[in-house]
């Protein structure tokens, strides 16, 4: 196994000869998105005219459907089928053995017990999707509904601890915060979010024989096509998965959903294609969702700051049959110093939707009151919030003791004060006014994991010259086919324009696709690994070919750069040579696994956050004015596209911190919010002065390129810093997020 | 419809009728069709110049592209709903006379602290139409055989009472033509709207306030017409003490009392700026 000490060596990314590794270079698939010519998994041409499927869903949270009649939709114009618990065809257990950590049971679409409001009960196949919809409105199921646990905060009672999971304890907290000679004790509530992603679930099948192709929006490839595959009870080998475009995922789409299996199921009975996608109230209360998170931090602190004892306890919520812990104080064991630890998580079990990943899960919501804690410390202690930090800055893991591969928080932290103007902060709040609105600054840090997992890629270079990365990987929005494109023509020293990358095949080398942020490293170094193999296999063509002015040279020697390979002054094209010495093209592959030490470091990225908001005291309104962001993240691939995965993560922290949040009804267990009118994330006018910039940083513990993710990163800790603006602003310190004006309201004077 | 909220048989395609001037009264107001869009109002110099409060109200509602397709008409017609009425597995009196009230007992809190009945909670979500409101706009109506109304914009829109599914006086087969403003009334004209973003959302609270006429949003069924407050400044009481003559009327149910404070203060706040509660 490799070492992470192999990583430190230069490389032709580090060389970066061309400089295309951290350009802003635009999108590889822009113009296709812009001209509405990319084909998102619904809109896919299928190989015949196809059937559209439309879903019912259930009104009940808990039960048995009892009956349903259907003769009156079978009846309507243009039906094709309509399916119910007691006729849909028979589906393997699927999950548990393929993705164990599947939020999505073993249950099979349709199922006859009821688990959740919104579960899918029914399903209809017509000519149009105007049949389709029109028909699904005439099957009338009777239910047999049962008593349901619905709301987190009447069933905390029943909060147990996530089966395999133990509190973690350095020291003796317990005493440490007892003689603490300063003491914080607070309750930080974070709402239940939706994912609310632009494209929804959809899929687009057909069958050829025994095997079935399906179009669909999934960000792990892999993980889909096993699942259908153990659904449809048939070998992998005759899934084909498909996921060209996606139309954001942000977690909510690392499983498949009922479109995946129903699409495949309806185009093998019917023997036609396809077609399903989610309404925008199905994504609401059929996917998945953030749970909503109560964490108590204790804080024990001497005089001059320093932290004696430190405590972030969580209580969430998942569905019953759907374990998942939204890990909100994993991120705080490794931030600050402190030598009497607690961290941990209870689980309560709810009768609604399955709670799962959402950008950033974790840290999302557990910055959201560690962070405002650190602020109201702070004041309690009369230092600057930053100041405070800094007096906390630990020099080794502070739960592990490991080294850090690179820690750049203070920078993060000092270089933004001063470009933010973080001096004029008056720390007393409620002292500065504009007009009407009462003005504050504020900022929180920033921590995300960074992790590199297994995964490969394919290369092949034509005897044109074009040189096509493949890749069973995903682009769910984040700029993965550009930065891909820019490794693959760095590494081979070729301009951009001589490079294809493919993407979203289950007949590609496999890649775990897109979530945790791991995917530009992890897709990213599998396709250098595969770079750097076709260059071996290139210069041993060159070398041992007589017709090549590199003939008889050493294959360690050769170079490429300009599109040519060569060997001191003697050069060729690389088309010419392909052409001449491997007219069929030359393919190979790499492929990248976790170095055997890489555990022996703490390894995460970084970033701080600032915030200027204005409050209105008539209404309790608050408006963002400025944010400005700080980011140590590795080395940056594409200055562009990693810029747009910062902001758009502290888009959505403002987001987090003013607006965002769902509820559930007490008496029927449905979401309030069900479209994007009601679920409000920010609009472009809440969003006015926004900007973030990076610290130089390569880590090279981190994988052969020394990159990092940057998808997590700027949505961790951005809320706590708006929270802690709107105190700085008016004086309410408001811990139930988000901070709508009815809760500003209530605490002005 | 594309919840299948509303199955009408049959559309009447009305989008070619010439309805979509606006044209100065002899009485020194303005004629909007029906046809005219929010945006193309918005706009119009003569709109922004002598009733300032509806340009506000209309910019300050839905997001540019629904302001370019929504017309006058159609924007006083939208449905007075909440949460509920789109979900059509819960009951809704408006979606089903007689059918029961999801809201009442839910949590969504953008209810009504006027005039609410045990059928529906529901408010209003226009902007312009309370700036409507507060400019005793009137509105001429149509109907099939040609006979032709004028309804004041304070009786134009109902109370739920039992039977919230009927939400204005417009008679079966008969449509809007045109909205009229008067002269504009003398003062200060403003608009504000209290939101949970900064745009593309309905409002919690907002007011009118045009000369001493003042209008309030997201309180009721319908835009709300202040009377109480209107009478109590012409009396001579301080903007606060008009909003709260106003609220002493208002029935909060528990999940939105948070409307009281935001209404006296926003009220107060909008009196003071066009100087309705100066004595004078």
């Amino acid at each position: 196994m490799s070492s992470v000490k192999d990583w430190a060596a230069p490389t032709p990314i580090s060389e970066n000869r061309s400089g295309l590794i951290g350009k802003g270079v635009d999108r590889y698939e822009g113009r296709l998105k812009v001209t509405g010519s990319a084909p998102f998994a619904y809109e896919v041409e299928a190989p015949s005219p196809p059937a559209y499927g439309v879903l019912i869903a259930s009104p009940i949270a808990k039960g048995l459907v009892a009956s349903a009649d259907i003769s009156a939709a079978q009846a309507a114009p243009g039906v094709r089928l309509v399916w119910t618990p007691h006729n849909v065809p028979a589906q393997g257990e699927r999950g548990a053995k393929i993705n164990p950590r599947s939020q999505r049971g073993a249950n099979p679409a349709l199922a006859a017990r009821i688990e959740h409001f919104g579960q899918h009960v029914g399903f209809v196949v017509a000519d149009t999707l105007e049949n389709a919809k029109a028909a699904a409105a005439l099957v009338r199921f009777e239910y047999a509904a049962e008593p349901a646990d619905l709301i987190f905060e009447d069933n905390f009672a029943k909060a147990d601890q996530p089966e395999g999971e133990e509190d973690v304890r350095v020291g003796d907290f317990e005493a440490a915060f007892a003689g603490a000679p300063v003491r914080l004790d607070e309750t930080y509530v974070s709402p239940l979010q939706n994912h609310a992603q632009m494209e929804p679930c959809a899929t687009t099948a057909w069958w050829d024989g025994d095997n079935v192709t399906v179009h669909t929006s999934i960000q792990m490839v892999k993980g889909g096509q096993h699942t259908l595959a153990e659904t449809l009870m048939i070998p992998s080998t005759q899934v084909r998965l498909l996921t060209r475009y996606i139309g954001g995922g942000f977690g909510g789409k690392g499983q498949s959903y009922d479109d995946l299996t129903l699409a495949a199921l309806a185009a093998r009975e019917l023997g036609q294609p396809v077609k399903v996608a989610y309404t925008r109230q199905q994504m609401f209360q059929a996917t998945i969702h953030r749970p909503a998170v109560h964490m108590r931090v204790r804080l024990g602190a001497q005089a001059d700051g320093r932290l004696d004892a430190f405590a972030l306890e969580a209580v969430t919520h998942c569905r019953r049959e759907a374990p998942f812990t939204e890990h909100a104080a994993n991120f705080a064991r490794s931030l600050y110093a402190a030598p009497n630890r607690l961290t941990g998580h209870r689980l309560v079990k709810l009768d609604i939707p399955a709670a799962g990943a959402m950008r950033a899960p974790g840290e999302a919501s557990g910055m959201l009151s560690l962070e405002c804690a650190m602020d109201e410390l702070a004041e309690q202690l009369g230092l600057d919030p930053i100041e405070l930090r800094l007096r906390n800055e630990p020099d080794t893991d502070p739960e592990t003791g490991k080294p850090f591969s690179t820690r750049q928080l203070v920078r993060c932290m000092t270089e933004g004060a001063q470009r933010f103007g973080w001096d004029r902060r008056n720390p007393k709040p409620g002292q500065v006014r504009d007009g009407r609105w009462l003005v504050g600054l504020g900022m929180a840090a920033a921590i995300r994991g960074n992790f590199l997992l297994p995964a490969k890629a394919g290369v092949r270079i034509d005897a044109d010259g074009t040189i096509t990365l493949r890749q069973g990987m995903t682009d769910i929005g984040t700029g993965t086919y550009t930065i891909l494109a820019q490794i693959t023509a760095e590494t081979l020293g070729v301009p951009l324009a001589q490079v294809k990358v493919e993407l979203g095949d289950s007949d590609f080398p496999p890649a775990p696709g897109s979530g945790g942020q791991f995917g530009a490293a992890t897709a990213g170094s599998a396709a250098f690994a595969a770079g750097m193999n076709l260059r071996k296999a290139l210069a041993e063509l060159a070398t041992g070919d007589p017709n090549s002015p590199l003939y008889g040279d050493d294959p360690e020697l050769v170079t490429f750069g300009g599109g040519n390979i060569a060997v001191d002054n003697r050069a060729e094209p690389l088309e010419r040579l392909v052409v001449r010495a491997a007219p069929e093209g030359v393919y190979v592959e790499g492929s990248i696994t976790p170095a055997a030490d890489a555990r022996d470091y703490s390894q995460h990225t970084y970033g701080a956050h600032f915030a200027e908001v204005g409050v209105d005291p008539d209404t309790g309104e608050v408006r963002l004015r400025r944010m400005f962001g700080v980011f140590a993240a590795g080395r940056i691939l594409n200055a562009k596209t990693a810029m747009s995965q910062i902001t758009g993560g502290m888009i959505w922290g403002v987001g987090t911190a003013l607006h965002e949040y769902n509820e559930v009804d007490p008496r029927y267990g449905s979401f309030i919010a069900q479209d994007l009118a009601g679920y409000h994330v920010p609009a472009h006018a809440d969003i006015v002065d926004l900007s973030a910039m990076f610290l130089d940083e390569v880590d090279d513990k981190a994988n052969p390129m020394g990159i990092k993710g940057v998808g997590e990163l700027g949505i961790a800790g951005a809320g706590a810093a708006i929270a802690n603006a709107v105190y700085n602003a008016c004086g309410a310190r408001i811990r139930d997020y988000p901070l709508t004006p009815e809760k500003v309201l209530a605490a002005l004077p | 419809m594309k919840l299948q909220i509303e199955q009408p048989t049959h559309l009447v395609d009305i989008s070619r009728l010439p309805l979509a001037e606006i044209e100065d009264t002899p009485e020194g107001g303005l004629r909007l069709g029906a046809m005219t869009t929010n945006s193309q109002v918005a706009a119009d110099p003569r709109v922004r110049a002598r009733y300032p409060v509806l340009a506000q109200a209309i910019l300050s509602g839905a997001s540019g592209q629904l302001r370019n397709k929504a017309t006058t008409a159609g924007n006083l017609l939208q449905r007075t709903r909440c949460a509920y009425f789109y979900d059509t597995t819960k009951p809704c009196n408006k979606r089903e006379p007689g059918a029961g009230c999801a809201a009442i007992g839910g949590i969504y809190a953008n209810t009504a602290i006027f005039g609410a009945s045990e059928a529906c909670v529901a408010t209003h979500p226009s902007d312009m139409a309370v700036a409507l409101s507060a400019l005793d706009a009137k509105i001429e109506t149509e109907s099939g055989a040609g006979e032709a109304r004028v309804l004041a914009m304070d009786g134009f829109h109902r109370l739920p009472g039992d039977t919230p599914h009927i939400e204005t006086e417009l008679r079966p087969a008969e449509m809007i033509t045109a909205v009229v403003l008067p002269p504009p009334p003398p003062g200060g004209q403003i608009y504000r709207k209290a939101r949970e973003r900064a745009s593309y959302a309905f409002a919690i609270g907002s007011v009118a306030v045009a000369g001493g006429k003042v209008a309030l949003g997201a309180v009721a069924h319908k835009p709300w017409r202040a009377e109480a407050a209107e009478l109590a400044l012409e009396q001579g009481a301080s903007p606060a003490e008009a909003m709260a003559a106003e609220l002493k009327g208002a029935r909060p149910d528990g999940h939105n009392d948070f409307k009281l404070k935001l209404m006296t203060r926003l009220g107060a706040a909008c009196l003071t700026t066009t100087g309705a509660g100066d004595d004078q």
